[in-house]
């Protein structure tokens, strides 16, 4: 078992001035809105643990207020964490002197935001080149790099136009520019794509994968849109109230739902695409009901079952791996699969 | 009914006596901070004197040429030929000495209220507590006939050029406190954010992302500054800082209105020149963002 790039033991973020009196409730196991209720405090992050693995994207996900902003700050401290520990290649981020923060934030960890959060006085060079001038990378050095970046996000010939000269699609090119200018092993991005029209965000998403496969960073994204999540992530976290209620991969999240607020997420998505043969048994037919006929891979995704299934008139066996049995999938089981997946669209 | 007033009026005059702690409280000052003030006095008189000659050393065709100059680049050619004509008709009309004596007490104060202004305004942005203490200051300072300052200027630093400054300098610096803390709240917590993650220390932070963005803002508070100087410079004119001012009195103590449109005349366009041109400076970064 690798270990994992970060890992986050009990954090939690309570905003308020009698932080140890929220924690003790919250210990003795109140709820979030008792302890409002009686403190007046609110609960940000509410002990949250969860590790990520390096190379990993992994997607925070939640609407507005479930915290998901909040955690993802927690991790380099731009909102300092009430109780908890972060852990990052064995140091503990959470117990760092304001110095060595700084010192950390130069050479780890960049971020993206929602809003570009580009510096308008500085043109598209000096703005991919900032987190290497903060820290005290030499001229010349730091803008052959922000080229380098810029090259690699398609922005080389735009050097030395200004922020405002630009649409919003290229504007956080130049964000993701300067955050992979500082070469981070963590890339924090918050709600990066989430300002753009739909074709521009599926656009960076893809860009964000092609650097993906070149670059391996450990990436922690923040979306409300469920398809960004299954698209991109490796693994999917959902937070609720300061809660991290489920996490795993997009095919767990779809298929085992944990409570109806993740559901919830998926309504008007289309998420028949990431079933496999293994969620389309017929639960009518067992083992028995194969008689030979054509077989599937377990991990054959819906649309190439249905080629395989519809021409055939008797079941079609499914095998894991290791070549067992698991069970069949006839013409009608699918239907009945399809038709309970279109029902969220 | 009318003795009842009269005695109403009266009285409330002696129920409340601010106008005679204030006067107190100037003579406690004049005599225990004598020292003081005089070396305020000393510094600030060789600051504006310093400030003087060298305005005055410059030949006018030399100021007019530059001015113009300035003036095509940041505005365009039709405003560079207004400066040049605007200036050349104070040379003619025989004002030229006393237009850059009043330009070189307009910069002495107006730099002067930058220097303690700017920081000012700065700590206000960062500090709630600050901010609350100075905003009705500010207020005060700005809205108190401009005047009244002359009183107790005159009083602590003598007749002349001092007073005359530093009646300006508490008269024009509200506007770039109140521009470089708003500003500076101005910037987006996100902006903030990013150069926080980027690794700033806090002096970074303010000299790269705060002042920076902050920086139209703030030349739209110097813009301000500048002209309330160039107003009060004239007004100064009563405690003897010279320059303009001295004519424009003097026209009206002789009833010479000729006298009062000219150099009067030569204030509009010194204040016209002026503006525009400090103003360019903060609206061209204004356009290249939006």
């Amino acid at each position: 078992m690798p270990k994992p790039k970060i890992s986050v033991r009990n954090l939690y973020k309570i905003f308020g001035n009698n932080i140890s009196e929220a924690l003790k409730l919250l210990g003795e196991g109140l709820s979030k809105d008792e302890v409002f209720a009686k403190t007046g405090h609110v609960v940000g992050v509410n002990k949250v643990s969860f590790d990520v693995m390096a190379g990993e994207i992994y997607v925070l996900m939640g609407l507005s207020g479930s915290g998901k902003s909040t955690l993802i700050r927690l991790i380099n401290r731009l909102v300092e964490p009430s109780s908890g520990s972060i852990n990052i290649d064995g140091e503990d981020i959470a117990a760092l002197p304001q110095c060595d923060l700084v010192k950390w934030r130069r050479k780890r960890v960049a971020m993206v935001f929602q809003s570009f959060a580009l510096m308008p006085h500085r043109n598209v060079l000096d703005n991919a080149a900032f987190g290497l001038e903060m820290a005290g990378t030499p001229r010349k050095a730091r803008e052959d790099r922000a080229m380098e970046v810029l090259r690699q996000v398609g922005l080389q010939t735009y050097a030395a136009k200004y922020p405002s000269q630009l649409s919003g699609g290229m504007q956080q090119r130049v964000g993701l520019a300067r955050a992979l200018a500082v070469d981070p092993d963590i890339l924090l991005m918050d709600e990066a794509f989430s300002a753009l029209d739909p074709l521009k965000r599926v656009e960076m998403q893809s860009l964000m994968l092609d650097l993906q496969r070149e670059q391996q960073r450990t990436v922690l994204f923040v979306s409300h849109d469920l398809e960004e999540a299954l698209r991109i992530g490796t693994r999917i976290a959902i937070m609720e109230g300061g809660n991290l209620v489920q996490e795993g991969t997009a095919h767990q999240i779809i298929t085992q739902p944990a409570n109806d607020y993740v559901r919830r997420f998926f309504e008007g998505v289309d998420t028949s695409r990431y079933l496999t043969a293994a969620d389309l048994l017929d639960p009518g037919l067992n083992g028995h009901s194969y008689n030979g006929g054509p077989r599937l891979p377990s991990h054959t995704t819906l649309p190439e079952a249905m080629k395989i299934v519809l021409g055939m008139d008797q079941p079609v066996g499914v095998f894991d791996a290791t070549d067992r049995l698991l069970g069949c999938i006839s013409a009608r089981s699918l239907l009945v699969k399809m038709s309970q997946e279109a029902r969220h669209v | 009914m009318s003795d009842l007033l009269s005695q109403v009026t009266e009285a409330s005059h002696d129920v409340l006596p601010l106008g005679r702690w204030v006067n107190a409280g100037v003579k406690h000052l004049l005599d225990n901070g004598a020292t003081v003030f005089d070396s305020i006095g000393v510094v600030v008189e060789k600051f504006a004197q310093w400030v003087e000659m060298g305005m005055l050393a410059l030949p006018f065709w030399l100021v007019i040429l530059v001015a113009a100059a300035v003036g095509v680049r940041r505005l365009g050619w039709k405003f560079g030929v207004f400066v040049a004509l605007a200036l050349t008709l104070i040379v003619v009309t025989g004002f030229w000495l006393q237009t850059m004596v009043t330009l070189a007490l307009t910069l002495s104060a107006t730099l002067i209220s930058l220097f303690f202004g700017i920081p000012l305004g700065i700590w206000c942005a960062r500090n709630n507590r600050v901010n609350a203490a100075i905003r009705p200051m500010l207020d005060f300072m700005q809205t108190m006939p401009a005047f009244v300052y002359l009183i107790p200027a005159a009083m602590l630093f003598g007749l002349g050029r001092v007073p005359g400054i530093i009646a300006t300098v508490i008269f024009a610096m509200p506007p770039v406190v109140r521009l470089t803390s708003l500003g500076i709240r101005q910037v987006s917590s996100e902006q903030v954010e990013a150069g926080n993650a980027f690794g700033c220390t806090a002096t970074q932070l303010l000299f790269k992302v705060q002042l920076p963005i902050a920086m139209p803002t703030i030349m739209a508070g110097v813009n301000q500054t500048i002209m309330m100087a160039l107003s009060m410079v004239i007004i100064a004119s009563m405690v003897g800082a010279g320059g303009l001012g001295n004519d424009v009195l003097a026209s009206i103590q002789r009833l010479d209105i000729g006298l009062g449109f000219e150099s009067g005349l030569a204030v509009v366009l010194l204040a016209i020149i002026l503006d525009r041109l400090t103003e360019s400076f903060g609206a061209a970064r204004k356009s290249s963002e939006s």
